[in-house]
């Protein structure tokens, strides 16, 4: 005769939890993955336009990052609230830009040098002139490729 | 005193915990974004050893002043026109050499899409969100076009195909497919968009 052993009442077995570091490896290696490291924090408010005729920047290692806008609220009371440049993780003039393409440029190897792109990443509450000006430091450096990154969606939500 | 059954088992609890922080130093350190945008090519700085006489009517002009005004070939134009009108300039075929296109045929206007030009000059003081919506229309005309064209002789999108080109994952063979494809549609309707020096007067 089998002998059955009676469940005491009111016991709930323990939900086992060994699998649990497995479940987070996967969501780790999952993002480690599909995401890229963060190269510089911003220092200027970088509300871009949009535009729906986009095209993708693929290869991040051939893209070199131009930042316009308004500094931050942290740092308004140092530089004040007319839209400035920020190359890496500092502010910059006009002037600079040119130097900061041909170092950057200095850096990638032989093969990309040749096929840089640089991608301005401007608020679009920022003048022409300033970029005008940076375009005209882009051209006496011969970095002719450009991208004005913006979000994908309907380009007249610019005008409000 | 002697051990009984075994080495005694590593406590793994504390397993999850450690590949949490991980998880969290990942989430916080890094950006899962693409970046898109438009794509343009600045003139070089040398300018051509000839002069070329281009004429007036194979030129598009749009002028953008600081408050966001169009001025298109000497009218007042809105935004949201502009596309059509690009389009239909660039499409015009005047002097009947161009047999795809579908354009009106006016003799005032341009002569044949590979010398059309579109002309863009800015104030210094335009805002660059209305800028680039500007640029997004031009290159939407473009692109309309090219789709057209693209559907016409291949039957599919010029965008998609182009889109197909660039990516990296796309296999050799067919990119070198779609290289002759893509530059074909190109040269029918070459984009020929010149941004002159920024005025500051008014």
């Amino acid at each position: 005769m089998a002998k059955f052993n009676k469940k005491k009442d009111g016991d709930l077995p323990a939900v086992s939890t060994a699998s649990l570091p497995d479940i987070v490896f996967m969501l780790l290696f999952f993002f480690m993955t599909v995401t890229v490291m963060k190269d510089s924090s911003l220092m200027v408010q970088n509300t871009l336009p949009n535009a729906s005729e986009v095209k993708k920047l693929e290869k991040k290692d051939r893209v070199l990052y131009i930042y316009v806008g308004k500094p931050t609220r942290e740092y308004q009371k140092v530089f004040g609230t007319e839209p400035k440049i920020q190359l890496n993780d500092k502010f910059a003039n006009v002037s600079e830009v040119g130097d900061f393409i041909l170092q950057e440029r200095a850096k990638k190897s032989q093969e990309l040098q040749n096929v840089l792109t640089t991608a301005l990443k401007v608020d679009k509450d920022a003048n022409m002139g300033l970029i005008a000006d940076i375009k005209l430091e882009l051209r006496k450096v011969n970095a002719l490729k450009v991208n004005y990154t913006t979000y994908e969606g309907d380009a007249f939500r610019n005008l409000q | 005193m002697p051990r009984r059954g075994g080495p005694p088992e590593v406590n793994a609890g504390s397993m999850a915990d450690i590949a949490f922080l991980l998880l969290i130093f990942f989430l916080v350190t890094t950006t899962i974004e693409t970046d898109a945008g438009l794509d343009r090519m600045l003139p070089p700085m040398e300018p051509p050893d000839t002069d070329v006489v281009i004429k007036q009517k194979n030129i598009f002009t749009v002028n953008i002043n600081k408050n966001g005004q169009l001025l298109v070939e000497e009218e007042l134009l809105d935004l949201k026109q502009l596309r059509g009108k690009a389009i239909a300039f660039l499409d015009n075929g005047g002097d009947g050499s161009c047999n795809y296109c579908k354009g009106k045929k006016d003799a005032s206007s341009s002569d044949n899409p590979t010398k059309a030009i579109i002309s863009l000059k800015n104030d210094r003081e335009t805002k660059y969100g209305t800028y680039i919506t500007v640029q997004n229309e031009l290159v939407g005309a473009y692109n309309d076009l090219r789709n057209r064209e693209a559907q016409r002789l291949y039957g599919r999108n010029f965008t998609e195909m182009e889109s197909e080109f660039l990516n990296p994952e796309t296999p050799a063979s067919t990119r070198d497919d779609l290289k002759v494809k893509v530059q074909k549609v190109q040269g029918i309707f070459p984009q020929k968009l010149s941004e002159a020096e920024t005025s500051t007067s008014n």
